[in-house]
């Protein structure tokens, strides 16, 4: 460690996988996001919650690197990776392809068709994306998220448009990948019950800032008829501005 | 699903597929019934004197005339001077279609220069060009290619930019994320991203090769299918003049289905969608 000495922003994250410091973004007149501040420590599951113009998209593409800094800091580790809503994998290339889109070289195809077959879709490493349900589709996106070994795995309402009984299955996958390849997750979600489900620490954001923040101290997997788990949702809705 | 229900009904499945044939033969016939009339009546009328045969000739003499000219070697000849002319044509037209689609649709700037140009030009009916082609180029081999090339080159630029400005931006934004270069952006979204309107570009572009030879090939040329026909005018050879035309029909149907083919091929991802229309 003491051979290569840490560069900027290794020294900033020390001990954090991603530090967020005054971060300020601004479209024209309006602040989307105001003075924000997060750590995320590595291999901790952080979920997003927030309303649709929350400011979660502008925080998630700012970590994405989509977006320019100009306000504040961001530390994030190069190894970034990202689940998107939409599945994304390119029509024109076969699930593997998929997977390995960017990597040069003949061996990423085993280490490909090993994250495959983890993904549950050992059957269908020749298949097109247009032949993949729903669910699978979002298997082979999380292989080719989790094939480049991310120390920041950030998920975008990954499961939003998945239908209710595909989504419980891809939850516990996600719980299955995160215990194995060991990465920060950030999931951004407006479903109360999947952040309480996954995380170990649930925010929500409303109007660019963080009002609440909430640690989820229940082991895995969580029961719904936990009374701490009931009490946390209750928060976290209220929070949203839902009340019973 | 069909192995299995084959194996379960055998018997029925056989006889429903044999009556399915007759069927689909019933229909196939139908459908070149009316064609086989007109024939038949074309060939009777010219029999019987009602159509002369300065103004159109017969089937059968068509027929024969074909027959004829392939013997004595003069419809080969000029259908190789044909093709290789189209080919020329189309092959540069679509060289430049392509860069300047690239250009236009790559870049910013390069849309600023290329697009307004291109789109003022395409309004111009390419044919009306041929005079100022011959003071230009004469009446050699050049004005016949260059003016096939014209013609092509907008339909491929058209169809490509058009492709390469509708991908998917949630793919390019993706493989941002991936840390893709900008190179292989190019290589691996755009290009087989924008490969179906190209492809439907090209098919156009076949077409319109046709079209430029033929009036090419009338106005001035002493060798291929537009020449034979201009030539059998002088003569009254209405048989000849109507073989050109079954040869340029035969022509366009038969490099259509080379396009058709080589779509299949190259988007097989697409699985059995329909090819979708294009810009002309």
């Amino acid at each position: 460690m003491s051979a290569n000495p840490l560069t900027k922003a290794e020294f900033e994250l020390a001990g954090n996988a991603v530090s967020i410091r005054h971060f300020t973004r601004r479209f024209g007149e309006t602040t989307v996001l105001r003075n924000l501040n997060l750590d995320i420590a590595p291999g901790e599951f952080v979920a997003l919650l927030g309303h649709s113009g929350s400011g979660k998209s502008t925080l998630l593409r700012a970590l994405a690197g989509l977006d320019t800094v100009e306000e504040g800091q961001i530390d994030r580790p190069s190894a970034v990776s990202v689940v998107f809503q939409e599945h994304r994998l390119l029509p024109w290339k076969n699930v593997t392809d998929n997977v390995t889109l960017g990597l040069d070289g003949k061996e990423w195809n085993a280490q490909a068709e090993a994250i495959l077959h983890e993904v549950g879709l050992g059957h269908r490493l020749e298949a097109w994306p247009l032949t993949l349900s729903g669910g699978e589709a979002q298997r082979a996106a999380l292989a080719r998220a989790l094939i480049r070994e991310p120390k920041l795995l950030m998920l975008d309402e990954p499961f939003a448009a998945l239908d209710a009984l595909t989504r419980l299955r891809m939850q516990k996958l996600v719980l299955d990948l995160w215990k194995r390849h060991d990465c920060a997750v950030l999931l951004v979600t407006h479903d109360v019950d999947e952040a309480l489900a996954l995380a170990d620490r649930a925010l929500v954001l409303e109007r660019g800032e963080i009002r609440t923040e909430v640690e989820i101290p229940l082991t895995r997997p969580r029961r719904h008829a936990d009374p701490v788990f009931e009490a946390l949702r209750e928060r976290l809705l209220h929070a949203l501005g839902v009340t019973s | 699903m069909v192995e299995l229900v084959m194996n379960l009904f055998p018997a029925r499945t056989a006889s429903h597929q044999l009556s399915l044939s007759i069927g689909g033969l019933l229909r196939f016939c139908r459908r070149y019934l009316s064609v086989a009339l007109v024939l038949v009546l074309w060939q009777a009328g010219a029999q019987a004197g009602l159509i002369p045969s300065r103004l159109l000739a017969s089937p059968v003499q068509i027929v024969h005339t074909a027959w004829s000219l392939t013997l004595d070697h003069t419809l080969p000849q000029n259908l190789l001077v044909s093709l290789g002319r189209a080919g020329a044509g189309l092959v540069l037209g679509i060289a430049v279609g392509v860069a300047l689609a690239l250009v236009a649709g790559l870049s910013r700037v390069g849309e600023d220069i290329v697009d307004a140009p291109m789109q003022m030009a395409r309004t111009l009916p390419a044919l009306a060009l041929v005079p100022l082609f011959i003071l230009w180029f004469g009446i050699g081999e050049l004005p016949k290619i260059l003016l096939v090339a014209l013609g092509v080159k907008f339909p491929v630029y058209l169809n490509l930019y058009k492709g390469i400005r509708s991908i998917d931006p949630k793919l390019i934004e993706l493989a941002k994320t991936l840390g893709l270069s900008r190179w292989k952006i190019i290589r691996d979204i755009i290009i087989p991203g924008a490969l179906p309107d190209l492809l439907v570009g090209i098919r156009f572009a076949v077409g319109i090769s046709w079209l430029m030879l033929v009036v090419a090939e009338q106005v001035n040329a002493d060798s291929g299918i537009g020449h034979m026909m201009m030539d059998a005018e002088d003569f009254l050879r209405t048989d000849i003049i109507l073989v050109g035309l079954a040869v340029y029909a035969v022509l366009g149907l038969l490099s259509d289905q080379i396009v058709r083919l080589a779509e299949g091929r190259l988007l097989t991802w697409r699985g059995r969608t329909a090819v979708q229309g294009g810009t002309r």
